[in-house]
């Protein structure tokens, strides 16, 4: 029996009147990849940022193991150091080389002396395939390394599970594939990811299961096969089908 | 008295002038830091505060907040006037400090001080770490035209019997009664001094510039 | 409080005065500046070489020295030479002179920003160069440069406060008059201050309502302080 590294349970967020998402359950299982999917404006950027506590539920509980990280005992920042989390715009620190990047979070949260700190980020440049791109501020890379620095500075803390905010969506599309590929690799690795995104290749091939969200809700959720071949709702039908569409209308127009 | 002495004794005036530059300026950037840091990240109650201030302050005639806090300080302690002009210059030149730093702070987008959580830095550490040295980059060039006005304004010590450049230059030319050539003469060091530290700070700006493809 | 609030009763009218005088500093050194300002800033974008650079020097002398210099220059300077002027009158000059290297950076600012583009637009349909400049470039960067320059009115009106150095009656003058009679220099000056204070946000909120009704929609350029 697979160990739960993540349970959400009956999660609400609101604006003010305005709901994002009300009484949302999840599981995510160690080493697992789970891919949550959705129409945008549904609220799925708004709960990976309160998986990371970066915004604060208005109701339910959210257990990292066995530990209920929305007590309000909790100490934020010990937790979001063991949840990595990789934002749509990249957000690398602008005045910091992609080493420096990665260094940062290791010596001043984890107070890594200097020589390991830098050893241990170069590592994880490395893993991303960026070792030779250590020395080149943020403005010197392109998006998809960028990305690819930004994986690798949230890898660096050793986390428990990875959440990824739609990673490619600010990406010119000749840079999607090698973020992608470093996550394939993660997940092949054995991190356990929850992935909000819109390409369905990467979906299909490499999420253990996917989520559809709409309007707040989880409308269905269940393996590749189950979701893109035989779904059980209307309209997780129809929005694979239109987004699938729009999928391959990108790729010929790259082409 | 032959031209070498006249000037020298104008340009001797240059360590009161250099001295009070040197005092008010750091004191006006530490309090200006300090509340501006208030003012960005200390509440809705702390940037009523700060906004107050800033209001105030920047709507004053620098000479008349100057004779305010001059005589203020000296009523109360005893300092020297060059002390006293000094610390008041810097006063003034807080509140136009604390907007520039302000500035600065929020030109650093908020996105920055949130990745810089993700990774689990507290606030304080955030803030240290990632937001502020961007915003010391973003703040050189406003900061540099205040230093250059601050330089200036150093000269309005001269009305309080600071021995600074443009006071030295009143007494020779009342002595020599050569006020044209002591006048310009004074103006040749503010030029001087004016150019040079915003010339310096250019240089400053763009060893610190980030590294950017085109 | 009562005593400090005695103040406005005891010297009003001078104050009042003073104030007058104050304003009239401004709105003459804005004037003189706006007019030499426009010629600067033509002149350092448009003029032949050497009038760019003589036009470019002038702005940084002028920026690069004291105003209270250049005060006392034209003010104890100038009579050596034969040129003398009255204290208004070497108030007004120094003010405005000063205040047109300020001007000439704002206008130099939004007439850069209007760019080549426009010459180009200009001179395709026939007009000469000085008549696009000032059909085409000028009505356009006069509007876009208003939310900066507007910084101007207040900062000259607030600069102003020197010229009682030279024994100009402005509200300064009338401050240190009263601060004397007193002997209370920081509550006189406190009610002075208060006095430039309800100027400076009665001429900003001028300034704002101006901008406002002029604003052309849609263009607009990003101000510094």
């Amino acid at each position: 029996m697979p160990e739960p590294i993540l349970t959400i349970k009956n999660l609400t967020k609101k604006y003010g009147e305005n709901v994002i998402f009300q009484h949302l359950d999840l599981t995510v299982n160690e080493g697992d990849t789970i891919v949550i999917i959705g129409p945008s404006g549904t609220g799925k950027s708004t709960l990976l940022r309160c998986i990371n506590l970066l915004t604060r539920p208005d109701e339910g509980q959210i257990w990292l193991d066995d530990m209920e990280i929305t007590a309000k005992d909790c100490d934020e920042d010990q937790v979001r150091q063991h949840i990595g989390m990789v934002f749509q715009n990249f957000l690398l620190f602008n005045h910091l080389t992609a080493l420096g990047n990665v260094k940062l979070g290791l010596s001043k949260v984890k107070k890594m002396s200097d020589e390991a700190a830098t050893e241990k980020a170069m590592h994880e440049l490395a893993r991303v395939g960026l070792a030779d791109r250590a020395d080149h501020y943020p403005g010197q890379l392109s998006g998809g390394q960028q990305q690819r620095v930004g994986i690798a500075r949230a890898l660096a803390m050793d986390p428990r599970i990875m959440l990824f905010d739609e990673p490619t969506s600010a990406l010119d599309p000749e840079l999607i594939g090698e973020v992608l590929e470093v996550m394939r690799q993660l997940a092949l690795d054995g991190m356990t990811m929850l992935v909000v995104t819109h390409e369905m290749g990467f979906a299909r091939e490499v999420a253990d299961r996917i989520v559809f969200m709409e309007k707040g809700y989880i409308v269905e959720e269940g393996s590749p096969d189950e979701m893109f071949n035989h779904p059980k709702f209307p309209r997780t039908r129809e929005f694979l089908w239109k987004i699938t569409e729009l999928y391959g209308k990108k790729e010929t127009d790259t082409n | 008295m032959d031209f070498g002495q006249f000037i020298s004794y104008i340009a001797s005036g240059t360590v009161y002038t250099v001295g009070v530059t040197l005092i008010a300026l750091p004191s006006g950037l530490l309090i200006g830091t300090i509340l501006a840091l208030l003012y960005v990240y200390g509440g809705k109650a702390a940037a009523r505060v700060m906004n107050l201030y800033s209001t105030v302050f920047r709507g004053i005639p620098p000479l008349v907040l100057l004779f305010i806090l001059f005589f203020a300080v000296t009523r109360g302690i005893n300092l020297s006037a060059f002390w006293a002009g000094s610390l008041s210059l810097g006063i003034v030149s807080s509140a136009y400090q604390m907007e520039i730093v302000r500035g600065a702070l929020l030109s650093v987008s908020g996105d920055q001080l949130m990745a810089a959580r993700a990774i689990g830095m507290s606030r304080l550490q955030s803030i240290r770490y990632v937001v502020l040295p961007q915003a010391v980059r973003l703040a050189i060039p406003p900061w540099s035209n205040e230093a250059a006005i601050v330089i200036k304004d150093s000269s309005l010590v001269y009305a309080l019997g600071v021995p600074e450049i443009l006071r030295r230059a009143q007494l020779i030319g009342a002595s020599s009664q050569r006020y044209l050539l002591a006048y310009l003469s004074a103006a040749v060091i503010y030029f001087l001094l004016v150019f040079g530290t915003t010339r310096l700070l250019a240089v400053l700006e763009k060893k610190l510039t980030i590294p950017s493809n085109p | 409080m009562l005593t400090w609030l005695g103040y406005f009763e005891r010297f009003g009218q001078n104050f009042l005065r003073g104030a007058g005088v104050t304003l009239e500093l401004t709105a003459v050194g804005l004037a003189i500046g706006f007019v030499l300002g426009l010629f600067l800033a033509l002149a350092r974008s448009y003029g032949p070489k050497w009038l760019q650079q003589v036009a470019g020097a002038y702005i940084a002398v002028f920026r690069g020295t004291p105003l209270l210099v250049q005060l006392f220059i034209i003010y104890y300077g100038l009579p050596e030479i034969g040129i003398a002027f009255s204290q208004n009158l070497a108030a007004y000059l120094a003010l405005g002179l000063n205040s047109a290297a300020y001007q000439a950076e704002y206008l130099r600012g939004s007439i850069n920003a209007i760019g080549s583009a426009q010459m180009q637009a200009g001179r395709s349909i026939g007009l000469s160069k000085w008549q696009t400049i000032f059909y085409v470039i000028l009505p356009q960067a006069l509007r876009l440069a208003l939310p900066s320059w507007s910084n101007e009115p207040i900062s000259l009106l607030k600069t102003t406060a020197i010229v009682f150095l030279i024994a100009v009656q402005d509200l300064m003058a009338e401050g240190k008059r009263a601060a004397t009679a007193t002997f209370d220099f920081v509550g006189v000056y406190l009610a002075v201050a208060v006095v430039y204070l309800v100027m400076v946000f009665v001429l900003d909120a001028l300034l704002k309502f101006v901008e406002r009704k002029t604003k052309i929609p849609g263009m607009d350029i990003e101000t510094s302080r």
